[in-house]
């Protein structure tokens, strides 16, 4: 059994004040090695809520969610902290990289917190930045950086680490549609060297470049499909790998 | 977990981001650590100026002076009548067995006059004991001996003021000078010995034989009395003791009764001068306190701007929560920002302090002393007001939920 990841149950409760939001309602599944899931659903349907939980940064209510064979839930506060750091790579709607922070400095943020020396950091960041197609561009502040190689130093900062699974909530939300297939297309190449991928997405054609459809409504899984035949994202010449 | 080294490189680069807010910050710092290194440069230089000058009057010292004290401390009917005389003195250094050395002293100005150099002084007239009892040596020349003082020879020592003012750079011994027109020949010069506690130039004096002084100098119709006395006792241990062996004895020889009202005073000069010893300490402990004040109100600012910080940096908090820091590493983050702001503050703070005491101490000629313990501490204490007003900013920012933190806007 290689399952990355493993849902069982899992519910999650928002209470502010009296009010009660049920984000999650009990949801179950399981994401093998080497897959490239793709999470859909309308808004509000716990989409976020799904990839928070499964990216560690916060426990479900209930039910069990096992990474790697580890109970997430029963971890504390540090050692989830150290799993985001080694097993989970984020990639997020918003880009989320550091201001005034060059792109290798950005790649090698979580290797600083894995207490990897410099140079190896250095080495590595590097490596990951030509990953994503970025070789040349180490020293460009993440504001010089367009929209879509914005996305990929955060792509390079998601693998820098070998997680187990890379988590992307919306990861082209913010792009046009030109450059969500060259983002496409790097996922692509990192899910066909045997990278676990799992992407939120509102668009049905960029769902269309994954394997499998997941789809949320009102904090429940209503379908969970296998797509036999992904798309092939075709990067454009200049920037192909 | 990152290593200090990394947090410093992180906090370095905050800082720059933000020039002029960060100096802006450190000034609070710089100022209050500024102003404590001054005031206790100028306090402590006052205390050493003070118990310097102690130190220079000699130590475990009565003085004996004529007329009484009222209970308020107040002298009465003193001056006047001269009551103490040289076979009081020389009783006392013969049968106080605590008591050292007595120096009996007759004092009055006068004109001096060498060549066609002339200066006005002050003239003593006392006994080989003196120098003993002020802990005053010579650089030249000899003492009064006894004989001088048995036969009333017209032999004086010199102090450096006077020296200077007759003689220039001349050398004084065996010279002979015009003391009210009596000539006198000098047989020994003072060391320097600078101001007395009361701001008196010590140096400015020439001594002379005590019956010198009493029988050709200041004749009066009471030639065998003195001004006062100077006693030492053995030890500081036995001052007290000294003090009742003396005023025993005295009341004794002036027949101190229930009928009579003792006419002479014992003070305990070391007592007194300890007291403004201590008195100016207080000053400048005082005035550190009020200027480390300042120093809190300096890290209140580094909190405020601290807190300001956190909530900017709310997103990269979560974005480096999410990437794998701990809550330790964001705390050592923040608080390394502040400690960094504050010791690089309190570094040119102490700057700005030691060149303020020196340019107090050239200005108002006032003496300054920056003792390494008082740099060592200020540092320490800028460094303790940064994890101190850091500490609560870098919690805030550690305690961070980093789903939220990444959702703030
Ligand atoms: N921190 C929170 N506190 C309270 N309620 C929350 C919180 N986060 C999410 N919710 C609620 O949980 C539900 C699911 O939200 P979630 O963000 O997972 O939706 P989503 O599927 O990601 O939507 P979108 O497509 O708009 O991003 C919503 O009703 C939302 O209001
Ligand atoms: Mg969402």
């Amino acid at each position: 059994m290689d399952d990355v990841v493993k849902v069982t149950d899992v519910t999650k409760v928002y209470t502010m004040g009296d009010q009660r939001v049920e984000a999650l309602k009990g949801i179950s599944f399981s994401v093998r090695r080497g897959e490239f899931v793709a999470i859909m659903g309308a808004s509000g349907s716990g989409k976020s809520t799904c990839m928070n939980m499964l990216g560690c940064l916060d426990v479900p209510t209930s039910g069990e969610y096992r990474l790697e064979d580890v109970n997430v839930g029963k971890l504390a506060g540090n050692e989830l902290a150290e799993i985001r750091n080694r097993k989970i790579g984020f990639v997020f709607q918003g880009f989320n990289l550091l201001a005034r922070t060059t792109a290798r400095e950005n790649v090698e943020l979580p290797l600083v917190y894995a207490r990897i020396p410099a140079a190896e950091r250095r080495e590595k960041a590097i490596a990951a930045l030509a990953q994503v197609g970025l070789a040349g561009r180490e020293d460009h502040y993440s504001n010089q950086l367009s929209g879509g190689q914005q996305q990929r130093v955060a792509i390079a900062r998601a693998l820098v680490n070998d997680p187990a699974i890379i988590m992307a909530d919306e990861p082209t939300g913010n792009l046009d549609s030109k450059t969500s297939v060259e983002i496409m297309s790097i996922f692509q190449q990192l899910n066909r060297r045997g990278i676990t991928i799992l992407m939120v997405t509102h668009e049905p054609d960029i769902a269309a470049y994954t394997g499998r459809h997941l789809i949320f409504r009102d904090g429940l899984i209503i379908s969970d499909t296998p797509n036999a035949n992904p798309q092939v994202a075709e990067a454009s010449r200049e920037e192909r790998i | 977990m990152t290593t200090l080294w990394q947090s410093m490189l992180i906090a370095l680069r905050a800082l720059r981001v933000n020039k002029m807010r960060a100096l802006l910050t450190m000034l609070g710092i710089i100022i209050g650590i500024a102003a404590v290194i001054a005031m206790v440069a100028i306090g402590s230089g006052a205390s050493k100026m003070i118990s310097d000058q102690i130190a220079s009057i000699g130590s475990n010292l009565l003085l004996v002076i004529p007329g009484s004290t009222t209970s308020g401390g107040l002298r009465t009917g003193s001056g006047g009548t001269p009551t103490l005389t040289y076979d009081d003195a020389k009783a006392i250094r013969a049968e106080c067995p605590s008591v050292a050395e007595v120096a009996p002293t007759v004092r009055g100005s006068a004109q001096v006059v060498f060549g066609n150099q002339n200066w006005s002084t002050i003239v003593m007239g006392t006994t080989s004991d003196m120098l003993t009892v002020r802990d005053w040596p010579l650089v030249s020349g000899r003492n009064i001996s006894p004989s001088d003082v048995d036969g009333a020879i017209k032999n004086c020592i010199i102090g450096q003021t006077v020296a200077e003012n007759l003689f220039g750079s001349a050398d004084p011994i065996g010279k002979i000078i015009r003391i009210k027109k009596i000539p006198f020949t000098v047989i020994g010069m003072l060391e320097h010995k600078g101001q007395s506690p009361q701001g008196q130039d010590q140096d400015d004096v020439i001594y002379i034989p005590l019956t010198t002084a009493q029988r050709k100098v200041f004749g009066s119709q009471f030639p065998n009395s003195v001004g006062a006395m100077m006693i030492q006792a053995k030890d500081a241990d036995v001052l007290k003791k000294a003090e009742e062996e003396v005023t025993a004895l005295l009341d004794q020889r002036h027949r101190i009764g229930p009928s009579r009202e003792r006419d002479f005073t014992v003070r305990n000069l070391s007592e007194i001068l300890a007291v403004s010893e201590q008195s100016s300490k207080v000053m400048s402990i005082l005035l550190g306190a009020v200027a480390s004040i300042s120093l809190i109100v300096g890290g209140i600012g580094i909190m405020n701007i601290m807190l300001v910080s956190v909530t900017e940096r709310t997103r990269e908090i979560g974005i480096r929560m999410a990437i794998g820091a701990k809550q330790r590493d964001i705390l050592l983050q923040f608080l390394t920002e502040a400690v960094l702001l504050t010791t690089v503050g309190g570094i040119i703070g102490m700057g700005v302090g030691v060149i303020g005491a020196m340019v107090v101490s050239k200005l108002m000629n006032w003496p300054t002393l920056i003792s390494s313990t008082a740099i060592v501490i200020a540092f320490a204490f800028s460094a303790g007001v940064g994890v101190f007003f850091g500490f609560y900013p870098a919690r805030k920012a550690a305690s961070l939920n980093p789903i939220d933190a990444l959702r703030y806007e």
